[in-house]
């Protein structure tokens, strides 16, 4: 361990080099957060399942990629694709949960998740896979700092996609209907606004937003079947941390886990990177804790 | 309880615990395996239906138990690091006596590893509540089972083999097998006690409303580690004792299977319906039964088939059997519930 941060110190570069690697990666955990912040914050579902809706939507590209399109399309296929699915599970399930205790929710969703993860492990089997975008790799002082160009690309297309929603949000007619019922559901449907509608709507924007994310995970990192639960912790630690309304929070806290997640994977080892994925949660959820009872004495 | 259900019930039960080895020699591994799923469910349903803190990571517990029994036979006469180093190649020669002290030793300290552990835990941990406490546990099974995973003095992902039993296999399987069924019925004899008593009472104040339980006087930080503390307790012990059934203990597929066991442990206890001291003993032996009846033709598909299950009972029958049943004919419970006070 101490031989990695002596690297680190001695070559800089390649400290950066993780940095960066770091931020790409950041970016799509935060995409897959802030949906998840969307489906809390709206409908309160805690979306156990959101991991795999990232991985379902990676398969996608993949699967394109492998079908000689170019695993771009799959980030529109992803979407289309995933928004669909969203709503299919909203119709099926996640309508009669959403109104049960806060554990209904999380346990329908994780059950989703073993179906998904298993569904998709049964499709295209155990294997890691990347899709291939054979787009160039940049190296940079003296090779010292590599940039592949799919991950400024998938980069810049995080941040649109990311933009489009805030504008869907903050304009349409839909956006200000899912506002309102996030701020008072009651009020929402004696306004007029056919709430189920909304949280159909808001479950599946979700779910096209994991696709979209895990469309770019395919092409920038791996897939595998089973790591749709280290992306749903992901999600859960990023949303935890920043709270749901929170837009830049949820950036910052994306981002964030990206970086610490990758130098923690160099300093201690590749092996502990979901261990740190899972530190990191019981770090937040214990500071979250001190802060509340903080609260709590002030109240009292 | 009268002592009419008690005959019909326990007695029957006890029976067939005591005599299927001998009926069914076959299936006594997995007749085994039934007995550490109804103290799965019993244990999960301490916390999750009784006290209404929905933990999806006690299967950690098994595990810490696993790994202290391992320790603890291994240490008593070699070196712990030399040995798991090694991958087998030392062969410790046990003598009948140390075998069996290693193994006395290994499960009583086991338990009290596992219930020190929660307890300690449970200072961090209890200040989640619904869904963080749910994650939270979640990633602290998945953590441990990784964490596991690169501790090279307890094997690392290699793992670790347990000492070897002395006395033909069908010794092994009869002495294993009567200690998990022990182990089952003393997790149900001191849960029955235990929700009679004023801390039953404190739990179940503090699942419906933690808030009104604390301002009554309950110190609920305390109880609820003290009930974590039983549930983790008798978990150390199964832990031990599959360890040593299964003769191998590795970090991830052995010790902490957070999604096989661990989730096992959860809809069991949801389909026999959570919250009742029958409710997790029905759903073990209805999930166990069906599972090992029919796991074998489903060819991968039994995970998908898990997960429906799981989503099927929660969202359409989430009180489970015997919530079922109390709906359906309260009367009958209704006079169990007034016996309690004058027949018994």
């Amino acid at each position: 361990m101490w031989d990695n941060i002596m690297v680190l110190v001695a070559a800089p570069v390649f400290s950066v080099q993780l940095v960066l690697d770091g931020l790409f990666i950041g970016a799509t955990f935060a995409l897959a957060a802030y949906g998840l912040a969307l489906v809390w914050g709206v409908m309160n579902v805690k979306n156990l399942a959101q991991g795999d809706f990232v991985i379902a939507g990676g398969y996608i590209a993949w699967w394109l990629g492998k079908q000689g399109i170019h695993p771009l399309w799959g980030l529109p296929a992803a979407i289309i694709i995933m928004f669909a699915f969203g709503w299919f599970i909203y119709v099926t399930i996640i309508r009669r949960v959403i109104d049960k205790d806060l554990f209904t929710s999380l346990l329908a969703t994780f059950g989703l998740a073993i179906v998904m993860a298993q569904g998709l492990n049964l499709m295209f089997g155990p294997e890691v896979q990347t899709a291939e975008s054979d787009f160039a790799i940049r190296s940079m002082w003296d090779n010292n700092l590599t940039i592949a160009e799919i991950k400024v690309l998938a980069f810049v297309l995080c941040g649109i996609l990311a933009v489009m929603v805030v504008l869907f949000m903050k304009r349409s007619r839909m956006g200000q209907a899912i506002r309102a019922t996030a701020q008072d559901a009651r009020a929402a449907r004696v306004m007029g606004i056919d709430t189920d509608k909304v949280y159909a709507f808001t479950y599946s924007l979700n779910a096209a937003i994991c696709g979209a994310a895990g469309a770019m995970i395919s092409m920038i990192w791996v897939i595998q079947p089973f790591y749709g639960i280290s992306h749903s912790i992901r999600s859960f630690v990023i949303v935890t941390a920043a709270g749901f309304g929170n837009l830049p929070g949820v950036i910052m806290a994306g981002l964030g886990l990206g970086v610490v997640e990758n130098l923690g994977g160099f300093v201690f080892g590749a092996e502990f990177q979901q261990a740190i994925v899972v530190g990191l949660l019981l770090v937040v959820l214990v500071w979250r804790q001190i802060q509340q009872r903080k609260l709590r004495q002030v109240v009292s | 309880m009268n002592s009419n259900f008690s005959l019909k019930i326990h007695l029957p039960l006890l029976v067939f615990g005591l005599a299927a080895p001998f009926v069914f020699p076959g299936l006594q591994y997995q007749i085994a395996t039934l007995w550490v799923m109804v103290l799965f469910a019993l244990t999960w349903d301490v916390m999750g239906g009784q006290m209404g803190y929905n933990s999806l990571g006690n299967i950690f517990f098994f595990g810490v138990g696993m790994y202290a029994s391992a320790v603890i036979q291994i240490a008593q006469f070699a070196d712990v690091g030399a040995f798991t180093a090694a991958r087998g190649a030392i062969v410790v020669e046990y003598t009948d006596a140390q075998y069996y002290q290693g193994l006395v030793l290994g499960i009583l300290a086991s338990g009290f590893v596992a219930a020190a552990t929660a307890f300690a835990l449970g200072w961090t941990v209890f200040g989640l509540r619904g869904p963080y406490f749910a994650i939270g546990t979640l990633g602290m099974a998945l953590a441990a089972g990784e964490l596991m995973g690169t501790w090279e003095w307890v094997g690392g992902g290699g793992g670790i083999g347990m000492p070897v039993f002395p006395g033909s296999a069908q010794a092994k399987g009869l002495t294993f097998y009567f200690l998990t069924f022990a182990a089952a019925i003393l997790t149900f004899v001191t849960l029955q006690w235990v929700y009679k008593t004023r801390f039953g009472l404190a739990i179940n104040a503090i699942r419906d409303d933690e808030e009104k339980a604390e301002a009554m006087g309950i110190h609920t930080l305390r109880y609820k580690s003290v009930a974590w503390a039983i549930s983790a307790f008798f978990l150390g012990i199964s832990g031990a004792l599959f360890g040593n059934i299964v003769g191998f203990v590795e970090p991830l597929e052995v010790a902490f299977p957070t999604v096989t066991f661990g989730i096992f442990m959860v809809a069991m206890t949801l389909l026999g319906g959570k919250g009742t001291l029958w409710g997790p003993v029905l759903g073990a032996i209805l999930f166990h039964v069906i599972k090992e009846a029919t796991w074998t033709y489903f060819l991968g598909w039994q995970w998908v088939a898990l997960g429906m299950l799981i989503i099927i009972n929660v969202v359409f029958f989430q009180q489970g059997i015997m919530g079922w049943l109390m709906e359906k004919y309260p009367e009958k419970f209704g006079i169990i519930v007034e016996d309690k006070g004058g027949s018994k």
